[in-house]
């Protein structure tokens, strides 16, 4: 197990009667990649917020680094960028990491390499106000691991940006993801997380529907998808089979998700035996997305 | 202490027009040397200001401690400004996250105050030592050194006013209408004042109005014109008698720091209970 960064037990916020986040406990551990998911308004942001020493728990607690140091102390050994970039519009981007660092008590050694890093190394003079939207979030990045951070906190780090920008800062997440740094990614953005993430953290409306790895999520038995000569015979089989579970048919093609495990010979074998001549047939695993969307809508039904 | 007063120092310094106020704060400052150079010869007019007496110690303490905390508006303006920006930027968002805590956000700003109030302090000092030294009718050890309870007053007086300005800035949040409150709260007191003038005594209503905050600082360092020997001269003439309490009261230099202790207490608790 690897050493934990910061345990949340029962944090709660609720602004008047609106219970922004409810009861939440999570565990970040050093060298993991955290996607924290949920709907917008799901209390992602509040939830980094508190532990960010920016909003203040109605209940419940945190702690960073086992407890050994204070949060405010404890933010200058992370990095972390939310919403949007908030910098000095009249610094900078050298005046501008040079104030995050003594803020951080870091040196100016890392400022160089960062501002190369996210490429804006030549416009290192430039004024904050003259960036674009897509450079002050880069800055931000930059900004965020100028203190060679334990953990790299992101709140929705593409939103608002051109294709090219989303894709600037998704190279950017994976490049540093590689270099070992313990991530914290929040977005509605499915593919974003799956591409880079190994645990996440499902949210909604402030309560936690699952908290694992990304494997453990998208792993479930699978579902098939099926057409034969006789879709009524079909589902009539698939009914009686102690394997499947839920079934649909959509554009005439049976789905059926299954409770055990099944191999495909073995079903493809039982409608072999019922005189059934497959047109269509795959086996298939859910991908986030779908799991994720099961999550956060089954107690709306 | 020192790395706060660095925070503070770094925003302030890259910041046009901060930066432009404050130089021309301590210019002004260094102006009222000019006042001495005022001549006027005109036919059998012959008046020369450094000559009526404002430069002898150790009136000269008094009298340009007075006049310079006027000039104490501009690092007002600084002080709500690098207040109110902080919320409008949401930099105290980002200085929060990234690794300072709300008091000691609060601090970079009280020290920033502590800091210029003791420059500013400093400067009247040379400026009033060095007027003093070349106009002064007296210039014996004794006299130079007496009378300098004006300069302590007059570092509380732009103290409680500046606390009172950081005060505004953090529960208004925009310059602009923390300006216009402490304008509102000058008309305020006056209001208030003449309310109780009208329900309880006179001499009532002056004791309570002598507690509000901006009353207290003004009386901190009374106005030294009447005191002027020529002055006085004309209205011994005229059958006025002048004569008052010019000296500074000890007990308005403590109101004054309660009041600030206040102000910046006031502020911290609300910044303490608000989401950012």
């Amino acid at each position: 197990m690897g050493k934990k960064l910061l345990e949340v037990s029962a944090l709660s916020k609720n602004y008047g009667s609106l219970q922004a986040v409810n009861a939440l406990s999570i565990t970040l551990e050093k060298g993991n990649i955290y996607g924290l998911l949920g709907p917008n308004g799901s209390g992602k942001s509040t939830t980094l917020g508190m532990v960010l020493n920016v909003v203040n728990p109605s209940k419940g607690s945190f702690q960073w680094y086992e407890g050994s140091l204070s949060t405010h102390q404890a933010l200058k050994k992370i990095g972390a960028i939310i919403e949007r970039p908030n910098f000095y519009p009249y610094m900078t981007a050298i005046q501008n990491l040079k104030l995050v660092c003594k803020i951080k008590e870091c040196a100016f050694d890392n400022i160089q390499e960062q501002l190369e890093l996210v490429g804006l190394w030549e416009r290192r003079d430039s004024k904050f106000s003259t960036y674009s939207l897509g450079m002050k979030q880069r800055l931000a990045i930059a900004a965020a691991l100028v203190n060679q951070p334990d953990l790299l906190i992101l709140d929705e780090p593409t939103n608002g940006l051109d294709p090219q920008g989303i894709h600037q800062i998704r190279e950017l997440i994976i490049q540093i993801a590689q270099k070992g740094t313990t991530i914290l990614l929040a977005s509605h953005l499915l593919d974003e997380v799956e591409k880079v993430c190994t645990h996440v953290i499902v949210l909604k409306k402030g309560v936690k529907q699952y908290e694992g790895t990304v494997d453990g999520m998208t792993h479930s038995f699978g579902y098939f998808e099926l057409a034969t000569n006789d879709n009524t015979a079909l589902r009539k089989l698939l009914e009686n089979h102690p394997a499947v579970g839920t079934i649909k048919e959509e554009n005439d093609k049976v789905i059926a998700y299954l409770k055990q495990p099944l191999k495909a010979e073995d079903l493809s074998k039982s409608i072999a035996e019922q005189s059934l001549y497959i047109t269509h047939f795959s086996k298939l695993k859910p991908s986030l997305e779908e799991q994720f969307l099961s999550l956060t809508e089954k107690e709306n039904s | 202490m020192i790395r706060l007063l660095q925070i503070e120092w770094f925003k302030l310094i890259h910041h046009r027009i901060s930066r432009l106020l404050i130089i021309s704060y301590f210019l002004l400052i260094s102006l009222v040397a000019l006042l001495a150079t005022i001549k006027v010869e005109f036919g059998p007019i012959n008046f020369y200001l450094a000559e009526q007496g404002i430069f002898n110690f150790p009136y000269i303490w008094h009298f340009n401690t007075y006049m310079i905390a006027t000039l104490k508006i501009f690092f007002a303006i600084i002080i709500v400004a690098m207040i109110a920006n902080e919320f409008s930027y949401k930099t105290l968002k980002q200085n929060l996250i990234d690794g300072l805590s709300k008091k000691e956000f609060l601090l970079t700003k009280v020290y920033t105050i502590l800091a210029f109030v003791l420059i500013s302090t400093l400067v009247v000092f040379i400026v009033s030592m060095t007027l003093g030294l070349i106009y002064s009718d007296y210039n014996e050890i004794g006299i130079i050194f007496s009378d300098l309870e004006y300069l302590l007053a007059y570092a509380v007086k732009l103290f409680g006013f500046f606390s009172l300005c950081l005060f505004f800035g953090v529960w208004i949040k925009r310059s602009a209408f923390a300006l216009g409150m402490l304008i509102l709260w000058q008309i305020f007191e006056g209001i208030l004042y003449g309310v109780l003038r009208w329900n309880i005594s006179a001499s009532m209503a002056e004791k309570v109005y002598n507690l509000f905050p901006l009353n207290a600082m003004g009386n901190l360092i009374k106005e030294p014109v009447t005191r002027l020997s020529a002055v006085q001269n004309i209205a011994d003439q005229m059958g006025e008698d002048l004569s008052k309490d010019y000296g500074v009261n000890l007990l308005e230099v403590a109101l004054v720091l309660g009041w600030s202790f206040v102000f910046i207490y006031a502020s911290y608790r609300i910044l303490l209970k608000r989401d950012l």
